[in-house]
């Protein structure tokens, strides 16, 4: 088990910056989710920590050890990979055992690794398998079962579960975080679902265009994002943004209508952009007038989307509202549930 | 299939039979006529002319072949010199072909494109100037000169054969082994050869026979009789008045051996589908 810290860590591809000033420190033994958008830059980070990317500049530390310009195999890390990379030509118990034979380790020590391993992950039945024998749920395990006999000092994961199918990757999802909880391992996990960063994370790094754009435990991040890219990123459905000015301590809308803002010093006339999680706006007597458009019933909620104040606008509401399609409704929210964001720069303003 | 008639099935297996079974005649007829003449006793090659099969059958030209010509000596040095070639051409080709499959490099697309361009010259036009080369290194009329000549001539094809089986193994699967604690040339030699033994496998059949059946060069570069490849030996067969069909078939029967046992061999290696299993899907 290790800390690993990251320090102005650049990288770039021919002329493309990938990765720009990336600081980060993860505490040992946490789970920390590298989440964001296909070429954010996420994986290239994953990689470089890896040592399967050379970095342009700044400094990689796991434990108290540089390992910037280490070789990947002196890093003493494990990583589990989307397409898992299984060793095709070798059975399920040479690939859990091939890090330890590499390290001739002695054989006793390498057997009972691979049967501690395999029986952690119901694997027992198939050691004597090959890759192609298994379904895609065994590849998965055997990969982590490959990560975990190395005991290393940290786990990486890139992608590990986008290649499985929807049921197979909530239950995989379970393990692997009950999997950390008892190997208490640091760990760092690339995801573009941020359902899956949600639900494992320790703390979430979101990332867009190669840099850091907030760092925090799932729910901060939820509740206060910090700029209009994760407010947008994290939660789905996603929030609700409208274009708004302030007035009188008010935010007024395009259309015109006022919806209350938590009490700050607010700047009379400044342009900004306000931000309502769908469950958080609610059907009222008064307040912005909205049109129905589609009614979705989930079971446990209801997702109605309408149109207003010139935005498509999604509504989460948890009985069951009997609308149809070009109904008229009034829509509010609480002052506490309204983010507010500057236009031009994206911040958080409240 | 669904939806079809027994006697539309019927027609259609019989007629895909009646196509595998034409095509296997007219790609084996040559080789079965080859067999037919190296057996049928000189008095009768012509007298029975297009017969399937002589009356009485003769073992003479195998054995006049093997006791009364120099083949046994072209036989065995179109071995030495297909087998050099093919093991060199395939260890090199290996190596070149993960450079171009794996790594970015400076040049490396003008690499691509000289290794390219040699395949574009007619060999006719290149012989000149090699044999003023291999006379001047003193490597004419000697199996070395035929080596590298053959090696020259076949790498690029095999580096090209080779990379597009290098890029069929995933690059995850090495990146895993250099995290378990692999060097790169670890990497390559306990998981990515592995793999590629199907490729390696076609680019030793291709290059060795290329290298078995070569005449051009063998004919240009060799004189003496010590040197002669069988292809060239062939040739001798053939006099200023007659051809001695017997045994120039009879010589040509025991040069394909080699050929269909090292096919034979390498058939398992030749099966794709040895990835399978390695990633997703």
């Amino acid at each position: 088990m290790a800390s690993v810290s990251l320090r102005n860590v650049h990288k770039k591809f021919g002329p493309i910056t990938v990765l720009e000033s990336i600081d980060l420190d993860i505490a040992d033994g946490e789970f920390v989710v590298l989440v964001g958008p296909s070429g954010c830059g996420k994986s290239t980070l994953l990689r470089s920590i890896a040592g399967l990317e050379a970095i342009n500049g700044g400094e990689i530390q796991i434990g108290d050890r540089p390992v910037t310009h280490m070789a990947p195999k002196d890093r003493d890390i494990a990583m589990v990979f989307q397409s898992y990379a299984l060793y095709p030509h070798m059975d399920v118990r040479r690939n859990m055992a091939f890090s330890l034979n590499l390290r001739k380790s002695p054989a006793a020590l390498i057997g009972e690794r691979v049967a501690q391993a395999s029986a952690k992950l119901g694997l027992n039945a198939l050691l004597d398998r090959l890759p192609k024998q298994l379904s895609g749920g065994q590849r998965q395990r055997v990969a982590m079962g490959r990560a975990i006999v190395r005991n290393p000092k940290v786990f990486l994961f890139d992608e590990p579960l986008s290649n499985l199918d929807a049921k197979l990757r909530s239950t995989m999802r379970t393990e692997i975080k009950a999997l950390h909880q008892s190997l208490k391992t640091t760990a760092i996990y690339v995801t573009h679902d941020q359902v899956e960063a949600m639900t494992m994370a320790n703390r979430i790094v979101v990332m867009s265009d190669g840099v850091i754009q907030q760092v925090g435990p799932p729910l901060e991040l939820y509740d206060r994002p910090a700029n209009m890219f994760v407010a947008g990123f994290i939660g789905s459905p996603t929030m609700n943004f409208f274009d708004a000015v302030i007035v009188k301590g008010a935010a007024r809308l395009v259309d015109g209508s006022l919806l209350p803002l938590a009490p700050a010093a607010w700047k009379e006339g400044r342009e900004v952009v306000i931000g309502i999680r769908p469950e958080h706006l609610h059907f009222a007597d008064q307040g912005l007038p909205a049109t129905v458009t589609v009614v979705e019933p989930l079971g446990m909620s209801t997702q109605v989307t309408l149109d207003a104040a010139d935005e498509r606008v999604t509504l989460l509401a948890l009985e069951r509202p009997q609308l149809s399609p070009g109904d008229r409704k009034y829509l509010t929210a609480k002052a506490a549930d309204i983010h507010v964001f500057d236009r031009v720069s994206g911040l958080r303003l409240n | 299939m669904p939806g079809q008639s027994l006697l539309q099935r019927i027609l259609g297996q019989t007629g895909l039979y009646a196509a595998i079974a034409c095509y296997v005649i007219f790609a084996l007829l040559p080789i079965y006529w080859t067999i037919k003449i190296s057996v049928t006793p000189q008095d009768l090659l012509y007298s029975e002319g297009i017969k399937l099969w002589p009356s009485r059958m003769t073992l003479a030209n195998y054995t006049s072949v093997l006791k009364a010509t120099d083949f046994p000596r072209y036989f065995l040095n179109s071995i030495l010199v297909s087998v050099t070639t093919a093991v060199i051409v395939t260890v090199v080709a290996s190596f070149a072909g993960y450079a171009l499959s794996r790594f970015r490099f400076r040049g490396k697309a003008v690499v691509s494109l000289v290794l390219l361009l040699t395949q574009t010259f007619p060999l006719v036009m290149v012989i000149p100037p090699i044999y003023r080369i291999m006379g001047q290194l003193g490597l004419t009329d000697n199996l070395y000169g035929l080596i590298i000549i053959y090696t020259a001539f076949n790498i690029a094809f095999a580096t090209f054969l080779m990379q597009s089986f290098l890029d069929g193994v995933p690059k995850d699967l090495e990146e895993a082994a250099m995290i378990d604690g692999c060097t790169r040339f670890e990497a390559l030699r306990r998981v990515i050869m592995p793999l590629t033994l199907p490729g390696m496998g076609a680019t030793v059949a291709f290059v060795f026979t290329a290298a078995w059946s070569e005449l051009l060069f063998a004919l240009m570069l060799i004189n003496s009789e010590s040197q002669k490849t069988f292809s060239v030996g062939l040739l001798t067969f053939v006099g200023k008045f007659a051809v001695d069909w017997g045994q120039m078939m009879a010589a040509s029967v025991m040069a394909l051996i080699p050929v269909c046992l090292f096919f034979m061999f390498l058939q398992r290696y030749l099966v794709t589908g040895l990835t399978a299993g390695a990633v997703k899907g």
